[in-house]
């Protein structure tokens, strides 16, 4: 029997992405995978972790908790939100072997696909410039692809995937994985910077020739979007789970 | 004192300048990444000196006693300060002994950290920085903005202007070649009419009692020798206990810093020179207390290389001046903090947590976890702005109800398409200022859920 994948869909992608939760939901399914989206779940409590504000994660984590403990696996279409569950609960949880169990099999999408269901290649078409930023909590909290900063052999398993779609062609950028300035809060608290960054990304994109911008976090994709379209650059943000979507 | 973002925000506003600050600096992180990637061994190194500093840090009392020991037994004064104030009246009753009238010293952020410069000078002593930056900003009469680059912030030029208003310069001129002999040619001059050198140390040896400061002009080296009296300032912090141990962090230091193999010179002191006197002055000024700290101890592995400065994406838009703080960036936001939380309590926010200042640290400080740690630390003593924290609140009660969220966002999706444009835009919305707001789906991921795919 296939093993039962709750889908954890962050609360902003619910609200604003449905799309994005489609294409996840599609791609697991191609792949034959049980999954189940359970309802009552909300919010991991990631912005008010990162606002200091400890009291008011605990009921959110505890819920998640008792709502995702009896899957086989947590699958995510969000680098940020699963870095979360897995190495920021710990504090809310002492010796929990439940938490603890939560934790090794929590994953986010991509990685669900290529280190679980050892996907490597995928089929179809998308005849485009892509660029790939690398959303930091999947890259240096999730390690789901080499950082610039480190000297270890480089990897990067969604880009591979990206890679081996026909027609793609992943775009060669001059800072490989600068933050791009969302930061949860940090885009409203220090709004002046966080749109320097996010403009500065999206002007490397441009001079890459990025068509189509991509990531494993829609809330860095939200950020970029909200500059290209103000400032009305001739770029489509779609996160990574719509491009395979649209390839199966 | 200013916020981070308020300063922040006026850095930002002169964009050529924040994107020029922002290019300097990355084209040194680019030279860093160069230099390391020519050490298969760099993650080992890397490993290795956060061993050697977490044993520091955490054997501080005996460490310190072995290297007075040591050096006294060199015939090296050693004086302990507990704060800034003892610092600053220790070299001070030092000076006087000795009649010292002018003083040069090498560049070393303890001094600034306790303002040593206007104190000497209250006292009617002359300091003249000899680091080619640090002499800048002190004709400026402003503080360093970078730890390793002091006027990094500064054109080309800007100094033209302040060298020809200072030093009588030709005017207009911006050449670096011809401002650079300049300033060595005044220096040359402060160097000789000294009677005593002050630097700073960057490793001090427990089972040696000697100390190695490393400079790329050769600073330390001139203002030490020219004259019979050397003052070290050293924040406890800055041992490691063999000799041995010295070239993992010589390795490591220069290549984080600037992208070069290593400093230019690398000056060993061990005890005074014929007919000289060596004095160090170990500081501790809240150290200990770090020590103490089961969460923050780490951040006293700090070499002061500057590398979390220069990949930080907050720091390099926004300058150092806008953390009001002796060391800025993610580091002096963790530093800052512990040294006055009140005062410094918008720095841990100045940052997106990227997390790149703890991948590049070349002794593995988890920065981006300890800044985090902060966070908590500004709620729990009642730092946090009261619209933050009851905003956290609101969206935590709110989330806590899966149905008051769904009707919350259902709202808002009915609501907002159909708003005026000046109503979402408005000066409250900082999020619309620059970016525009996604676009209002019809239904939520829940809604498509029910409606095509509920299998209950």
């Amino acid at each position: 029997m296939a093993p039962q994948v709750g889908l954890f869909i962050p609360c902003y992608v619910d609200q604003l992405y449905p799309q994005v939760g489609i294409a996840s939901l599609k791609i697991l399914e191609h792949f034959g995978i049980d999954v189940e989206y359970p309802e009552s779940q909300t919010c991991c409590g990631q912005p008010m972790a990162n606002t200091g504000c400890t009291n008011e994660v605990v009921p959110l984590a505890k819920r998640f908790l008792e709502i995702f403990k009896s899957y086989d696996a947590v699958v995510c279409p969000s680098g940020s939100c699963v870095s979360m569950v897995k190495h920021h609960y710990d504090e809310y949880f002492s010796e929990n072997k439940e938490y603890d169990e939560l934790k090794a099999k929590t994953y986010e999408l991509c990685d669900y696909l290529t280190s679980v269901l050892e996907i490597k290649t995928l089929a179809g078409r998308f005849p485009h410039k892509v660029g790939l930023h690398q959303s930091c909590h999947g890259l240096r909290e999730l390690r789901l692809a080499s950082s610039s900063e480190l000297v270890k052999e480089p990897f990067g398993p969604a880009r591979e995937l990206l890679e081996s779609i026909e027609g793609l062609e992943v775009t060669q950028l001059q800072r490989a994985d600068e933050c791009c300035g969302f930061g949860g809060t940090f885009a409203v608290a220090e709004e002046a910077v966080s749109c320097m960054m996010g403009e500065d990304r999206v002007h490397d994109h441009e001079q890459a020739g990025t068509e189509v911008l991509t990531a494993l976090d829609m809330s860095c994709l939200m950020h970029l979007d909200g500059i290209i379209r103000r400032q009305k650059k001739p770029i489509r943000v779609m996160h990574i789970s719509e491009i395979f979507a649209e390839c199966l | 004192m200013p916020s981070h973002p308020k300063l922040a925000n006026e850095f930002v506003k002169d964009k050529e300048r924040a994107k020029w600050h922002d290019q300097s600096l990355w084209f040194v992180r680019s030279k860093r990444d160069k230099a390391v990637h020519q050490l298969p061994e760099w993650e080992l190194l890397r490993e290795q000196a956060s061993k050697i500093k977490s044993y520091v840090v955490s054997h501080l009392p005996d460490l310190l006693e072995e290297f007075e020991k040591n050096a006294k037994a060199k015939g090296v004064h050693v004086h302990w300060a507990r704060d800034a104030k003892e610092h600053n009246e220790i070299v001070h009753s030092i000076l006087k002994q000795h009649q010292v009238k002018r003083v040069v010293k090498s560049k070393s952020m303890l001094t600034e950290e306790c303002h040593l410069n206007p104190y000497l000078e209250r006292h009617g002593i002359e300091i003249v920085d000899t680091d080619l930056g640090e002499w800048i900003v002190q004709l400026q009469d402003k503080p360093p903005s970078h730890i390793v680059m002091p006027a990094i912030h500064i054109k080309k030029e800007e100094i033209g202007e302040l060298f020809h208003e200072k030093l009588g310069t030709e005017k207009g001129a911006s050449d670096p070649q011809y401002l650079t002999e300049s300033a060595r040619q005044r220096l040359r001059q402060k160097f000789i009419e000294a009677d005593a050198g002050i630097t700073g140390v960057n490793f001090a040896i427990a089972d040696t009692g000697g100390f190695v400061v490393c400079t790329n002009e050769g600073n330390a080296d001139l203002g030490t020798s020219l004259n019979k009296l050397h003052i070290a300032c050293m924040g406890i912090e800055k041992l490691i206990p063999r000799a041995s141990d010295l070239s993992v962090f010589l390795r490591l230091l220069a290549r984080s810093a600037t992208g070069q193999p290593i400093t230019t010179y690398s000056s060993h002191f061990h005890g005074p020179a014929p007919d000289s006197e060596l004095h160090i002055v170990l500081l501790d000024n809240g150290r200990s207390e770090i020590a103490d700290s089961d969460e923050f101890r780490r951040s006293l592995n700090c070499i002061r290389c500057g590398a979390c400065m220069n990949t930080c994406p907050v720091y390099r838009r926004s300058g150092g001046y806008s953390y009001s703080n002796t060391v800025p960036g993610p580091i002096g936001s963790i530093l800052g903090a512990a040294h006055d939380t009140k005062a410094n309590s918008s720095l841990p926010f100045a940052c997106s947590l990227c997390a790149s200042c703890t991948d590049v640290c070349p002794v593995k400080i988890d920065l981006h976890h300890q800044l985090l740690t902060w966070r908590k630390e500004i709620r729990l003593k009642g730092l946090l702005p009261l619209s933050k924290r009851l905003s956290m609140k609101m969206m935590s009660w709110m989330m806590q109800a899966p149905r008051l969220y769904q009707f919350v966002g259902k709202m808002a999706r009915k609501i907002v398409p159909y708003l005026p444009r000046f109503l979402v835009y408005n000066p409250f919305n900082a999020w619309g200022k620059q970016r525009e707001l996604p676009d209002m789906p019809k239904q939520s991921f829940r809604e498509w859920m029910k409606q095509n795919h509920d299998r209950k």
